[in-house]
């Protein structure tokens, strides 16, 4: 079970809560289906990396995260962090959680059964987020208190006591649905459990439990307080559930009945101060609005990155490169996380994805996020399809086959036209990718209206995928981890400079035309990159991605444990630095040690796609050639330096 | 030889002991409640990681005050063993079984990466199967684990031995680049006077297998399963 | 009664929190801050009118959870209004 979900607004407001209470979302929506949490994802978009401000954004966000997640004790495996001017009024932060359930317990937010009551569970109620401008409009209460801070503040102990609790009341078989109070609070959670069962519920404000004095019945209904729960018991079995809450030092309040007339009755105060339809509440309208394509993105896309001057020496602009803070090393931030609570994870942070262990099962999990917004931004439909094509690779890359996709869909003001256009455009190419890929996308979020005065986001989806692995020993990563083995590229060599990394550090330019992706291609390369690691014949697997073949191969030569240098020839068309550092789908790398080679290479034969030997591990240097001449001699040393330091430089 | 898993609210390591204990070393273990007084029938409780209560007011404040904990002091004074990891090491510091204790980071931020420790003591029953100066490696994930301790206690750690782990590189160097939280004199774990509590801030039991990168974490509680003696007892230093 | 508990480290226990806080003011032109430390502040309602058996209420508060006093220097004081 996996969902992501974003957290962006709140976490500009107040980078620290905002995050964390992101963090506490996204468990939440978990574990109230019956699954226990076991990896947490974020995927994080920060403007300028030099501007201080955004020094302040991620040195919150992730110490948020940090404290929530570790707190909580659900382990962080994996996520990006990369930067672009366009988010510097918008940072993004997105949160992906995988919990583990049997099929047959999955719990689901309903209310049925006449009788049965509703419990109130978790924190006391207070007056948190409840917006300012809806107090001051003083509908309800003419006395308009003062402004009300709209931050949320998160309580992951509490959030952890819930877990166990919920867990436990399920697991006991007395709970019949169960629902988070997010948004909206109470309000939503009454109408949308009854909605769902085509029931209706009875619920007494006054026995709410609450932490604020003199909260009127709007507030209560609509307080947006975190870490609590609706949950609809069995009749009969209310002390059972009581006496579950209370061992985990939890209020477990009675507030109400369900009933059959499917309307929502709330009462204060001995009366009735609402009743209305639960369908009228739940149901949500439908949309029709113009599209249109953005002005001038022909032009961008017609830009032709060759037309600029070649560099000097490819060596110093691949240094370069990967002290790029979205290319370099993330260390600085992972090792605030929590990786390892659970004792699952067989792929820490830092390869293409994480891999989890399933106890009491040969099996594992892989999972990874991505989502490169530049590119959906030339092109909304290929790019958005080449985020779920890389973030399905990455999975391959550990060996894992792709089950399931989730995705979050970040972008500007659905209320203009070009921005509509890129979010059709975006979902169109996501299902391309899962159509071809065969892979189900099951749960996702959208989020809108990030933008700041007139100025959007980079259309940004960003793509979570969740895949299998046989054999948990069966795994790999993607580092080279000894000297001698034979490096082998699978898949085209399409690629394009245009939208890429190079590009941006360069030309500060998001121009250009993408690479080609053929998504039968790209679907036979990963069956065989699975094959290959399946058959224990690889030693190393990495996709090639932002900065190319090029940053690919200098991470695959620093990011393990031991450094371990190669030399390959790149017999490809075109520019030294477009064969380097074009970017495209589809490519992976693999190493193979020399007794496999020939397995490797029968199962390559099978497996109908371009591929070829382009060299060998070893020595301290990263040597690519290249017609006939060295493009590339440097030494690891430098490589790893920096890589090291690209990132941390900006944030330490 | 039976082990029991402390489980106080907030804890999150409790499985992972109780798996690896089960799994791996396949020695019957239970879950101890926090609230639990009756420590009975057991010959090694373990405190584990995790936020108890949050470690709102301070890293194990409130846990150090529990049913459990009073009860610890008599269980290992009539033959008992305790083991405190992370949390737990904070809980054992806070309830006084343990001397000195443990403060925020010095680099004010949580820190989960791996550490290098250096055997001091093998004269305890944590730590028999181990050669005096052996490296150990294992992860580490906390955001308070700066041990202090003021002149005098750390003069009468050293006296008794009571020092068992120290931060260190790869090759048993004690060095500052070395000490992940600031910890006065790179003081990674500790017993008491006795030998028969053990605190240090590393999780041993994300150490204990193969495939989670090491086992060098499984010697501390193969060390304690080899030191229990046949009457029931544990051998002392 | 109200009561109003302050907790500090203790004089020589180096506070971290406290050294970059003065560090950011520094960055701030307040360059001139002399000692700076952090602490937190803790306050507690007790039942009765007394202001004495308050106090040794929370002074035995202080000495049983709230204070480590390995670490931690405390003082407490009326809240008044």
């Amino acid at each position: 079970m996996f969902k992501i979900e974003s957290h962006n607004h709140p976490s500009f407001i107040e980078p620290f809560q905002g995050a964390a209470t992101g963090v506490g979302g996204i468990l939440r929506d978990i574990f109230t289906m019956g699954a226990r949490p076991i990896a947490l994802l974020d995927s994080l978009r920060f403007g300028d990396p030099s501007d201080p401000k955004t020094r302040h954004l991620i040195q919150g966000v992730v110490s948020g995260i940090s404290w929530y997640g570790n707190c909580f004790g659900c382990p962080t495996v994996g996520g990006e962090i990369a930067f672009a001017p366009e988010y510097q009024g918008n940072p993004l932060v997105n949160v992906m959680c995988v919990g583990l359930v049997r099929a047959d317990r999955i719990f689901r937010a309903r209310a049925e059964g006449l009788g049965n009551p509703v419990f109130y569970v978790g924190n006391k109620t207070g007056r948190d987020g409840i917006h300012g401008a809806t107090m001051a409009s003083a509908t309800f209460d003419e006395h308009a208190e003062e402004r009300r801070p709209t931050v949320q503040v998160g309580d992951p102990f509490t959030e952890k006591l819930l877990l166990e609790a919920c867990l436990e009341a399920m697991a006991s078989g007395a709970v019949i649905g169960i629902q988070d109070m997010g948004a909206a609070g109470l309000a939503c959670c009454t109408s949308e459990m009854p909605a769902r069962s085509g029931t209706g519920l009875d619920v007494e404000l006054d026995r709410v439990p609450r932490r604020e004095g003199g909260m009127t019945p709007y507030e209560l209904l609509l307080s947006e307080s975190q870490e609590r729960m609706l949950l609809v018991a069995e009749r009969g079995r209310e002390d059972e559930v009581r006496r579950i809450f209370e061992k985990w030092e939890l209020d477990a309040v009675a507030i109400g009945h369900v009933t059959d007339d499917r309307h929502l009755t709330v009462r204060a105060g001995g009366e009735i101060v609402a009743r209305v339809p639960v369908d009228a509440l739940a149901d949500g309208p439908r949309y029709e609005k113009p599209t249109a394509e953005p002005a001038g993105l022909a032009e961008r896309r017609a830009w032709n990155p060759l037309a600029r001057p070649e560099p000097g020496d490819c060596g110093e602009a691949l240094v370069t490169l990967l002290a790029s803070p979205t290319i370099a090393s993330k260390r600085w931030a992972f090792r605030q996380y929590d990786q390892q609570v659970g004792i699952n994870t067989l792929v820490l942070p830092g390869s293409d994805a994480a891999v989890l262990r399933v106890k009491g099962t040969r099996r594992a999990l892989a999972v990874s996020t991505d989502g490169n917004g530049r590119q959906v931004s030339l092109d909304p439909r290929r790019g958005a399809a080449m985020a779920v094509a890389e973030a399905a690779r990455n999975v391959s890359c550990a060996g894992g086959r792709p089950l399931g996709v989730t995705d979050c869909m970040n972008f500007g003001s659905p209320e203009r036209p070009e921005i509509l256009w890129q979010f059709a455009e975006a979902i169109e190419g996501i299902a391309d990718a899962c159509r071809a890929l065969d892979i189900p996308v099951v749960g996702g979020n959208v989020s809108f209206y990030n933008e700041t005065s007139g100025q959007a986001i980079l259309p940004t989806p960003v793509i979570g995928v969740v895949g299998v692995l046989d054999d948990a020993e069966r795994l790999a990563t993607q580092w080279f981890r000894a000297a001698g083995h034979r490096v082998a590229l699978l898949g085209p060599d399409d690629v394009s400079l245009g939208g890429s990394e190079y590009v941006w550090i360069r030309e500060r330019q998001v121009a250009g035309a993408l690479a080609p992706l053929d998504l039968e291609v790209e679907r036979r390369v990963q069956a065989a990159v699975q094959a290959a690691i399946g058959s224990d014949l690889v030693t190393a697997a990495h996709d090639c991605a932002e900065g190319g073949i090029a940053v690919a191969l200098a991470e695959s030569c620093v990011t393990g444990p031991a450094r371990v240098g190669c030399d390959v020839t790149l017999e490809a068309a075109g520019r030294a630095d477009h064969v380097l550092f074009g970017e495209g789908p589809s490519r992976v790398l693999l190493a193979v040690e020399p007794t496999r080679t020939r397995a490797f290479e029968a199962l390559m034969a099978e497996a109908a796609i371009p591929w070829r030997w382009i060299g060998t591990t070893g020595g301290d240097r990263l040597v690519i050639r290249g017609g006939g001449r060295v493009l590339v001699d440097v030494d690891l040393n430098r490589i790893e330096h920096a890589w090291r330091g690209g990132f941390e430089r900006h944030v330490a | 030889m039976k082990f029991g898993v402390v489980v106080f609210p907030g804890t999150w390591s409790d499985c992972d002991f109780h798996y690896v204990v089960s799994e791996v070393l396949h020695q019957p273990v239970k879950y101890v409640w926090h609230r639990e007084r009756d420590l009975s029938g057991l010959d090694c409780v373990i405190l584990p990681g995790g936020f108890s209560y949050g470690d709102y007011l301070r890293a194990g404040a409130v846990a150090g005050r529990s049913p459990v904990v009073e009860a610890l002091g008599d269980f290992v004074a009539n033959g008992g063993v305790a083991l405190g990891s992370c949390n737990g090491f904070q809980i054992l510091c806070e309830s006084g079984l343990l001397p000195g204790a443990l403060m925020r980071n010095e680099c004010l931020q949580y820190r989960c990466e791996t550490t290098h420790l250096v055997t001091e003591n093998v004269e305890t029953p944590f730590t028999r199967l181990l050669r005096p100066g052996q490296v150990l490696t294992m992860p580490i994930s906390h955001g308070e684990g700066k041990y202090q301790a003021d002149a005098e206690t750390l003069a009468r750690l050293k006296k008794h031995h009571q020092i068992v782990f120290r931060y260190a590189t790869a090759d048993g160097q004690v060095t500052r680049a070395a000490n992940p939280n600031g910890s006065i004199e790179n003081i990674a774990g500790i017993v008491n006077e006795e030998g028969t509590v053990l605190g240090l801030m590393p999780h041993p039991e994300r150490a204990s297998e193969t495939a989670m990168g090491g086992t060098d974490g499984l010697l501390i509680l193969q060390s304690v399963l080899g030191s229990l003696v046949e009457d029931g007892g544990f051998l002392k230093r | 009664m109200r009561l109003r508990v302050l907790i500090r480290l203790k004089p020589g226990i180096m506070d971290v929190q406290g050294t970059a806080i003065q560090r950011a003011l520094a960055g701030l032109g307040f360059g001139d801050v002399g000692d700076l430390r952090v602490g937190k502040v803790i306050e507690v309602d007790v039942p009765g009118d007394s202001v004495d058996a308050a106090r040794r209420r929370v002074d035995e508060m202080c000495r049983k959870l709230l204070v480590n006093p390995i670490l931690e220097d405390y003082a407490v004081e009326p809240v008044v209004g």
